[in-house]
């Protein structure tokens, strides 16, 4: 495989008490499918340990997932998180059960795309692929 | 994207002081340079060669992240700080891959410690990534006293992990086959401890025991044990003959 050739590697992960992953195994399974490594780092994380996973496996992506309504509380601390370890250059993505009044919100926190029910797989892997910020080497911390 | 020279070093030297972010930045020039970084190994060759490296194989389902995962506890009771590559397949049909090591090692996530990076074979033939000697070795240079190479699940045929081992651990479980089964060449040979896991689920005697009859003429009989990675059953003196073996 060709340096220039290098899969995207995304991190799902699961921050709080919501035990419902179905959606996070569909998706991480659609996106190996569209060529990505994906770590899926399962239920009942919290966001020091997603961003140190994200940290460890200089992830390109780190998609969020919530059903049970935390996702206001958690996933600006995990863009908060990423910015203070010198990770901006990480796509934050998001899924779950969001109301679409709450995504204001947490786009202007540092999630850059949100993908409700019935969001296409492609639709996100198309959307990963147009935003992702490939590597450069050593100009972060 | 090659870095440049004033990059490379300043990269090196903060891992040498302890970084785990540029830890993870070399890792990843390493893979993405299709292994070809010698101007980096020279750098790191020198500051390695310290940390005892376990190769841990065996068949899909053994238990193999499970049990890398109670290693590491009993690891870092004693102490020792542990750096863990765990490798998956790449699809052969889509080129990615789902890295579903880490997920059985949660209570380590928070571990100063504790460095887990998963990696995909991408392309490489064998059960580990055509880099992986060099993964090692940054790992090793950064200072992990233990250093656990998860390979894929394998098959019979697979040894590479034995190029970057110091212990070879394969992990089996009861169901693994008959006599027969056990005299066949391959991944059974280079053992150096034999762990038949998931030993609660049924007899795990009668694997140990053939085992040990099939075994017990070759010229260096592996140790074999029965665990339950799971249960946390075994683990202490698993690694009890991990450090026998390392002297």
């Amino acid at each position: 495989m060709k340096a220039t050739e290098k899969p995207i590697r995304v991190l799902i992960a699961k921050p709080g008490l919501d035990g419902h992953d179905r959606g996070a195994k569909v998706l991480t399974l659609g996106l190996r499918d569209e060529g990505m490594e994906i770590i899926y780092t399962g239920i009942r994380q919290t966001p020091e340990s997603i961003v140190e996973s994200a940290l460890q496996e200089d992830v390109d992506v780190v998609g969020l997932s919530s059903l049970s309504g935390a996702h206001n509380h958690y996933f600006p601390r995990v863009a908060a998180l990423l910015h203070q370890k010198g990770m901006d250059r990480v796509l934050l993505i998001a899924g779950g059960i969001i109301p679409r009044e709450d995504e204001p919100f947490l786009q202007e926190k540092g999630v850059r795309g949100v993908f409700g029910p019935g969001s296409r797989i492609k639709d996100i892997a198309d959307f990963i692929r147009q935003n992702v910020r490939h590597k450069s080497n050593g100009d972060e911390s | 994207m090659k870095a440049n020279q004033t990059q490379l070093d300043a990269l090196v030297a903060r891992m040498l002081a302890g970084s785990k972010a540029a830890l993870a930045k070399l890792i990843t020039l390493v893979e993405t340079q299709g292994c070809d970084v010698p101007e980096l190994m020279t750098k790191i060759v020198p500051h390695s060669g310290k940390a005892y490296r376990i190769g841990v194989t065996g068949p899909p389902g053994a238990g193999k992240s499970t049990l890398t995962n109670a290693l590491i506890a009993v690891a870092r009771s004693h102490g020792l700080s542990v750096g863990v590559v765990a490798v998956d397949p790449s699809s052969a049909i889509h080129g990615g891959a789902v890295l579903g090591d880490r997920i059985r090692m949660q209570p380590h996530f928070l571990d100063s410690q504790v460095f887990i990076r998963s990696m995909a074979t991408r392309g490489s033939p064998v059960g580990l990534p055509t880099c992986i000697g060099d993964v090692t070795k940054l790992l090793d240079a950064f200072g992990k006293d233990i250093v656990i190479v998860e390979t894929v699940g394998v098959g019979q045929l697979d040894l590479s992990v034995m190029e970057v081992a110091d212990t070879v651990l394969l992990v089996l479980t009861p169901d693994y086959g008959d006599t027969i089964q056990l005299m066949k060449a391959g991944i059974i040979e280079i053992a150096d401890i034999i762990a038949v896991n998931k030993a609660d689920t049924h007899a795990a005697e009668g694997l140990i025991s053939r085992l040990r009859s099939v075994l017990s003429n070759t010229e260096r009989p592996p140790v074999i044990l029965a665990t339950e990675a799971l249960n946390n059953v075994g683990i202490e003196e698993l690694f009890a003959e991990l450090e026998k073996h390392r002297k």
